[in-house]
């Protein structure tokens, strides 16, 4: 039972309020792309153990996607953010950082 | 036989009685016993029968940790089974009855399976799974039912006439155990001003300390409880929750309780239990430990007994399970009991300590008072039927070579202690392994941790591995100034004083005697419920269950009701001995919450009955329902299914209904229909993506059919979409996909295409839609009166408009789903009960017919057209449904048009949408299946094709149907054989003959619809 706090109407929602939506910031592969792309896009999920970008949507709230940087292993969130974006933004990877040394976008 | 004590029993008052009854016999107890305590004082030892050999079995501890002393409590429709007599609260009329014995409690033939346990050796289930197979089905199988099963579930015609109910609530701290570790935690965070709630599981505060003689503060523990509860009852910001379990705890601080409200006093008008949903930001696992038995030949005997638990029956409520009481032990505390039996006049004949030297301040007190202590030795076998006559004492370090006959009628046993990490490990927290108590505990540096990345879970006193009283309070103390500190709060006052005798180290005895034969391992129990020994563990060990968790299932040792709580420790040092390795590398098996089991009526609380699943209801509901409308669901709807008529079959009202309607004039409730505004400069643009065919071109004032696939290809829904204007749309969904398409909507706006202005409504139920249909559908309307012009020259086939019919205002769609004339009518969902009953009145000259969604079902079938969810599972895609017209070739772009282009999906081979009629004219059957010649590599028959809608049309007078056929549309007239689930007499399967036709039965030109 997670909790996550919705950055746009501010409620830190529970689990029980959002619908999980997969990975985020997956780019739309469309007609004319190849079938590796294509498969990439639609069926391949690296399922990673520790720092996970995901979607989740304040579906019995504000009604809202929106975008969490989460660590799968250990469940901490790092910070939610907008979804309207395509890549983490910077103050979410420094939270990240400052808690994963190690770890690096890509 | 087991006695009520002349004195003693600090928790009873024995002023008054209170009556009961087990197994039909009524007895007598005391306020404050436990169902437990009441019956052996009663002389009812032997409270169960174990699982698997129906071994006789007497209470052999005093709390959640009970695996033996399981009964049925209450009868008729408040029957539960499986209920703890340890934590059962004796009250005036309780009926208990055993479990899991036939014919009696007492005299039990499945014992007769103890006797040949060669025949159920570990991995019994997974043995006879195999081979001889018949063998598993007529001599196992028939066995195994008929034996299994503790308890009688409860009757599934009765209802549960109690009340639960759930509460929220969110705190600082939530403390598990009201003993004097969670006492004095509550104490310190409380002065603090931390919003806490503390819950007991238990009916009474201060733990084991009052049993142990704990002093506190120069005071006894007991009164030292009192004044604690005391000041803590006096905080407001510090809730006290008695027979309150904190059941499990999960992520991000998610914790769930357990209260048993009136269990204890059921004439009370209070909800039964109550399950709290907390979230807190600590968690404080002030949860004790637990003793864990000892394995000696005949340790499951009845008066067998944890000696922790001997002392609490008497000091706490006054009863013993005998006179004279063998205790045998590794550890001093043990000691306590002997002393505590000893001091309400019970023989104790010998202390046997497995330890080669016992010469700790408890031994020594026990040596002066008199009492024979045995050091190296242990037990043997126990003597006795269905108790204890005599114990045999052997060398601890030997075969079990007999030395002594010691005469007794109880045995207490203490193999040390194991701390209750339960509710650390729920949520991720580790382990590690204490060496010198022979015990795992949490590992600090490794907590489940909280959406911050911090610990959440601490634990306190026992639970952290301090067993002994003056660490406990010491621990407990300190592990609450982590959490306070966090708060930037420091605890003022020093934690108290607290004083016990002190004890020397115990030594881990996993079998007693240590160099035990086969014969003597084979009656050493270590899961009582489940029957689970010393010799099956070793077995699992052997036929290379390596992984404890493997082990665990093989032998079933853990997975009984009390998950374990006794042998888990026991269990797995076993295992490790057996595999030669260390108890740490084992490893333990994974605590998963409940801690003890919750009730399924606190689970599901108030959401039962009529509020388990609200139901949605159209503005005409109640029409409906004061006209006999047979309803089915549709989504969270229920919908006429028919109206049926005094005296007529369904399938007559929908025949019926058809005909009205094809014939005159027919009206249908169609308010479920999904709605969905999209508004926007970009609106036409988004539902060009949205939909495979083109939306951008829709003049204003135009309906359009539209499919929409999903980005994989599939097609997830249809429905008609009509413009409003320049930058608005109305998008009608299927009844059940209206959230779901909306979802789908927003998700792809405020995810993929956020630079769009776009802007959607669901506007589902702010419309009432009737459809009104039929040749007399424009008469009836006309007979309103309407400011619109209804002809079909200004108000073509596919055009909407907008005005006033029969004083209501509307929205008239020229839309069709049963080929005939009709217009779909929206009026706002305040008016649609009014409008109803008006073209009802205005239609009864034209012989106005309400029908239902079966009716629907057959006319759209008699037409050929698809229905989301029947020609459609998640696999078919808009081009196997002939309904290419709809894919616009001019887009370059929509949802799913890439993964159209896949070889799978142009691929030839898929099978196609096709009409099919039966040479007899019957009814193919639904789901049923085209043969082909041959059989698959599993045998089975092949197929090309199958059913998707099969009805009996009305209209036609035969049996008609749609399927998906290999090559369908490039081989009509082909006659298919169908299969049944019929045989001939022959017994091979019968068949049915189906000709490959157009899909569209009835007005191919479709001129009906266009008039």
């Amino acid at each position: 039972m997670l909790t996550f706090q919705c950055p746009y109407c501010g409620v830190q929602a529970c689990e029980t309020e959002l619908a999980a939506g997969g990975e985020a910031h997956l780019k739309r592969f469309g007609p004319g792309s190849s079938d590796d792309d294509f498969e990439g896009y639609l069926f391949l999920r690296p399922n990673v153990k520790g720092v996970h970008f995901e979607r989740w949507r304040h579906a019995m709230g504000c009604g809202k996607w929106f975008l969490a940087a989460r660590c799968t292993a250990t469940l901490e969130v790092f910070g939610t953010y907008p979804a309207q974006t395509t890549e983490p933004p910077a103050d979410i990877i420094a939270a990240i950082t400052a808690r994963r040394p190690d770890w690096s976008l890509t | 036989m087991s006695i009520r004590l002349a004195t003693g029993g600090r928790l009873i008052d024995r002023s008054r009685s209170i009556g009961f009854s087990f197994n039909g016999k009524t007895l007598t107890g005391h306020p404050g016993d436990t169902l437990a305590s009441a019956l052996m004082a009663n002389g009812q030892m032997i409270m169960g029968r174990s699982f698997k050999y129906h071994r006789p079995r007497g209470v052999v501890a005093s709390g959640a940790e009970e695996p033996n002393a399981l009964v049925n409590l209450g009868t008729g429709n408040r029957h539960e089974p499986n209920q703890r007599a340890t934590l059962t609260e004796l009250f005036e009329g309780l009926t208990a009855t055993s479990q899991n014995h036939w014919p009696s409690l007492n005299w039990d033939i499945g014992e007769v399976n103890a006797l040949i346990p060669q025949l159920l050796p570990a991995g019994f289930y997974y043995k006879t799974f195999i081979h001889p197979r018949p063998f598993w089905k007529h001599v196992f199988e028939p066995f195994i039912r008929q034996s299994a099963g503790l308890g009688r579930a409860p009757d599934p015609e009765h209802a549960d006439p109690d009340r639960y109910e759930q509460l929220y609530a969110h705190v600082d701290l939530v403390i598990a155990g009201g003993g004097i570790a969670g006492l004095q935690a509550a104490l310190e965070a409380g002065r603090a001003g931390l919003r806490v709630i503390l819950c007991e599981q238990g009916a009474h505060w201060g733990g084991r300390a009052p049993v142990d003689g704990v002093g506190i503060d120069g005071q006894p523990a007991a009164d030292w409880v009192t004044s604690a509860v005391q000041e803590l009852e006096k905080m407001d910001n510090v809730h006290l929750r008695l027979r309150m379990m904190v059941a499990g705890v999960y992520d991000h601080g998610y914790v769930i309780g357990y209260e048993r409200v009136a269990d204890h006093a059921p004439e009370t008008d209070a909800p039964r239990h109550r399950l709290w949903r907390i979230r807190a930001a600590r968690v404080v696992s002030a949860t004790g430990a637990l003793e864990r038995p000892l394995s000696f030949a005949g340790n499951d005997k009845p008066c067998v007994m944890l000696a922790s638990a001997m002392r609490d029956y008497v000091v706490n409520w006054g009863v013993a399970p005998g006179a004279r009481t063998v205790i045998v032990t590794n550890n001093d505390d043990a000691y306590r009991t002997a002393l505590a039996l000893q001091a309400a006049g019970l023989a104790v004949p010998c202390i046997v300590d497995a330890r080669a030297k016992a010469d700790g301040p408890l031994v020594q007190e026990a040596r002066a008072r008199g009492l024979r202590v045995l050091t190296g030795m242990a037990i043997a076998n126990v003597k006795g039927l269905r108790g204890v006559v005599a114990v045999q004492l052997c060398a601890q370090d030997g075969t079990g070579a007999v030395l002594e006959d010691v005469v007794c009628d109880a045995v207490a046993m203490s193999g040390g202690w194991s701390p209750v990490v339960h509710l650390w490990s729920h949520c991720g927290g580790k382990l590690i392994w204490d060496s010198k108590g022979a015990f795992f505990r949490p590992d600090p540096d490794r907590p489940p941790t909280d959406q911050h990345g911090q610990g959440f879970v601490i634990c306190a006193g026992a639970a952290d591995g301090a067993l002994l009283a003056a660490d406990t309070m010491a621990n407990a103390s300190r592990s609450i100034r982590k959490i306070l500190h966090e708060h930037g709060k420091d605890a003022s006052d020093a934690a108290p004083l607290t004083s016990a005798m002190a004890e020397a180290p115990m030594m881990p005895v996993w079998v007693m005697p240590a160099q035990a034969g086969v014969k003597k391992r084979a009656k050493m129990w270590l899961d009582f419920q489940n029957d689970v020994k010393v010799s099956d563990v070793q077995l699992a060990a052997r036929e290379g269950f390596e992984s404890v968790e493997h082990a665990k299932r093989y032998t079933t040792l853990g997975m009984a009701t009390d998950q374990g709580k006794l042998s888990n420790i026991n269990g797995l040092a076993i295992l490790a001995q057996a595999l030669d390795e260390d108890i740490p590398r084992v490893g333990t098996t994974t605590f998963r919450p409940p801690y003890t089991p919750i009730s399924m009526g606190a689970i599901a609380g108030e959401g039962r009955g009529a509020i388990f699943q609200p139901l949605r209801r159209t503005s005409i509901q109640d029409w409906h329902e004061a006209h006999g409308a047979h309803f089915e669901p549709v989504g969270y709807w229920r919908r006429p299914y028919c109206f049926p008529k005094q005296g007529e079959s369904h399938r007559d009202a929908v025949n019926r209904e058809i005909l009205a309607t094809r014939g005159g004039l027919g009206l249908l409730d169609a308010s479920t229909l999904g709605k969905i505004i999209v508004k926007g400069p970009d609106a036409a643009r988004f539902l060009d993506m949205l939909y495979t065919n083109l939306m951008s071109s829709l003049a204003p004032g135009k309906c359009r059919y539209g499919l929409m696939c999903n980005e994989n290809g599939f097609l997830m829904d249809d429905g008609v979409v009509a413009r409003l204007d320049d930058e608005t749309f109305l998008v009608h969904t299927t009844t059940g996909g209206a959230d779901r398409i909306h979802a789908h909507m927003e998700d792809w706006l405020q995810c993929e295409w956020w630079d769009w202005k776009v802007y959607t409504a669901n506007v589902t139920e702010q419309w009432a839609q009737i459809a009104v249909v039929g040749p007399k559908a424009r008469a009836v309307l006309q007979k309103l009166g309407s400011d619109l012009d209804l002809s079909n020259a200004a108000l073509p086939f596919m055009a909407w408009a907008e005005g006033r019919i029969g004083g209501f205002d509307a929205r008239a769609f020229r839309i069709s789903f049963s080929g005939e004339l009709s217009f779909e009518i929206a009026v706002p969902a305040a008016q649609g009960r009014a409008f109803w009953e008006a073209l009802l009145a205005a239609g009864a000259e034209f012989g106005a017919t309400p029908y239902g969604t079966e009716a629907l079902h057959v006319m759209r079938a008699e037409k050929g057209f698809i229905m989301i969810g029947d020609e459609t599972d998640g696999t078919v895609i808009p081009q196997d449904l002939g309904l290419d017209w709809a894919i616009s070739k001019k887009k370059t772009d929509y949802l799913g048009k890439r993964a159209q282009e896949r070889p799978h999906m142009t691929d030839p081979l898929r099978w196609k949408l096709v009409g099919l009629e039966t040479l007899d004219g019957s009814v193919l059957p639904d789901g049923c299946y085209a043969l082909a010649d041959g059989v698959n590599a599993n045998g089975q028959r092949n197929t090309q094709g199958r059913v998707t809608s099969t009805y009996f049309s009305p209209t036609l007078g035969r049996g008609i149907a749609m399927g998906l056929v290999l090559n369908g549309p490039g081989r009509m007239g082909d006659v298919l054989d169908f299969n049944t689930t019929k045989k001939t007499a022959k017994g091979e399967m019968r068949t049915i003959k189906a000709r490959i036709v157009n899909p569209v039965f009835y007005d191919l030109s479709g001129e009906k619809q266009n008039v």
